[in-house]
């Protein structure tokens, strides 16, 4: 079963407590809303999620494969975005997801423009199919709504609502209001 | 072992496109044309020297692309998204040292036959040396990759790689020049050197990687 818990996960970056005793149990179907001012520990969260970051003290459980999204896109800048994308669907073994994840995006029309020339929302939006094409159960995203516009919001509400409906798990942490009915909301407070 | 495959095509594509790969070509054929103007036109000391010179020449070209090699897959989140992937460090850093080897090593390798006729090497010692260096550039390139992970993220990396990788690569540089009048002993050593290097730079790395994780 898919799962992402974390029990009683605090963190420490550059010797800063950013945040303590942090618990929640995330089963198929929910999702998560990291909030909070900048600066908080919102990335770290999900950081910690993902793996990439140890917990000062707690656990983090998770059952299933991980997805992130992170600040940086990781696509090849001068390859074209269908490629670049097509790089992590073969290693995830999801040569086949691409064209309907660009295609959930509305990004079919620029799969052979090169990573460079797309636009800040246009990256985001790559990086957001990279996710979806991804067919990890947990979704890892860390401010996926910078840059896009209403029509790119509305289908990143969309497409999180659809995982959620397959029986995957969404952590968002965000500082933009993002539509996800029945989340956890998980505030970060400033120490 | 598929993963490992695609990063190997991936990172040789990537130097190749960004002429990564001809780039320390050109400069190990550079090095290998400036040392006879600095000894002067005397072909049988050329001939002497001109063994140790390719060496010295692949070893400075091996430094050159250093920083290229892991810090700006660090900087993209690629290494992050490999991770969350469940690859380990380690085998990214073996990955990038396979690669990085394809796309400097046989190279290196094709402008040793100019630069042993720019320095009048003949048809033995040239032979001695491109033996050595079919072995002795695998160690390079992992040496390579193992400084481009350490100094990933630092300020003045370029000097710094050369400060950390230099001296470390003196082992390959002694038996590397000493294989191509030591014999087969001499072989065996700059083999023996090689060999510990690919072994240990993966972990190197791997760690240097993961400790440098924002």
């Amino acid at each position: 079963m898919t799962r992402l818990a974390f029990a009683g996960v605090s963190c420490v970056r550059g010797g800063r407590l950013l945040f303590e005793d942090r618990s929640f149990d995330l089963g198929p179907g929910d999702a998560a809303l990291v909030t909070g001012p900048n600066g908080v520990g919102k990335s770290s969260l999900v950081r910690v999620a993902a793996g990439l970051l140890a917990p000062a003290t707690g656990a983090v459980a998770v059952e299933g494969r991980r997805a992130l999204l992170a600040e940086a896109s990781a696509l090849d800048h001068d390859r074209p975005l269908a490629k670049a994308l097509g790089f992590w669907a073969a290693i995830d073994g999801q040569r086949d997801a691409v064209d309907a994840a660009l295609d959930a995006l509305r990004l079919t029309r620029l799969a052979d423009v090169p990573v460079r020339l797309l636009s800040t929302g246009q990256r985001r939006r790559a990086a957001l199919a990279a996710v979806a094409a991804s067919g990890a159960p947990i979704w890892l995203l860390d401010e996926p709504a910078n840059g896009l516009d209403t029509v790119a919001m509305q289908a990143l509400e969309t497409l999180v609502a659809g995982h959620r409906a397959g029986g995957g798990i969404v952590l968002v942490a965000t500082h933009l209001p993002i539509e996800m009915p029945g989340a956890t909301t998980i505030r970060l407070e400033a120490a | 072992m598929t993963v490992a495959a695609a990063l190997i095509v991936r990172d040789v594509r990537r130097a190749w496109s960004q002429g990564g790969a001809s780039l320390p070509v050109a400069f190990f054929l550079l090095v290998a044309i400036l040392f006879p103007f600095a000894v002067g036109p005397d072909s049988s000391l050329l001939a002497r020297i001109g063994g140790g010179v390719i060496w010295a020449a692949a070893l400075l070209a091996a430094l050159l692309p250093v920083e290229r090699l892991v810090a700006p897959d660090a900087d993209a989140g690629v290494l992050d998204q490999l991770a969350i992937r469940g690859m380990s460090m380690a085998a990214v850093a073996a990955a990038k040292i396979a690669a990085h080897w394809l796309s400097f090593g046989p190279p290196i390798m094709l402008a040793a036959l100019i630069a042993a006729g720019l320095l009048g090497i003949d048809h033995e010692t040239l032979c001695a040396v491109e033996l050595g260096l079919l072995i002795g550039t695998p160690g390079l390139a992992a040496l390579a990759v193992a400084t481009g992970a350490l100094v990933a993220g630092l300020r003045g990396a370029g000097a710094l790689a050369g400060l950390i990788m230099l001296p470390v690569a003196v082992p390959l540089l002694i038996f590397g020049a000493g294989s191509i009048e030591g014999g087969p002993g001499a072989v065996k050593l700059l083999a023996a050197v090689s060999l510990l290097l690919l072994a240990g730079a993966p972990f190197v790395a791997g760690a240097a990687i993961r400790a440098g994780r924002a």
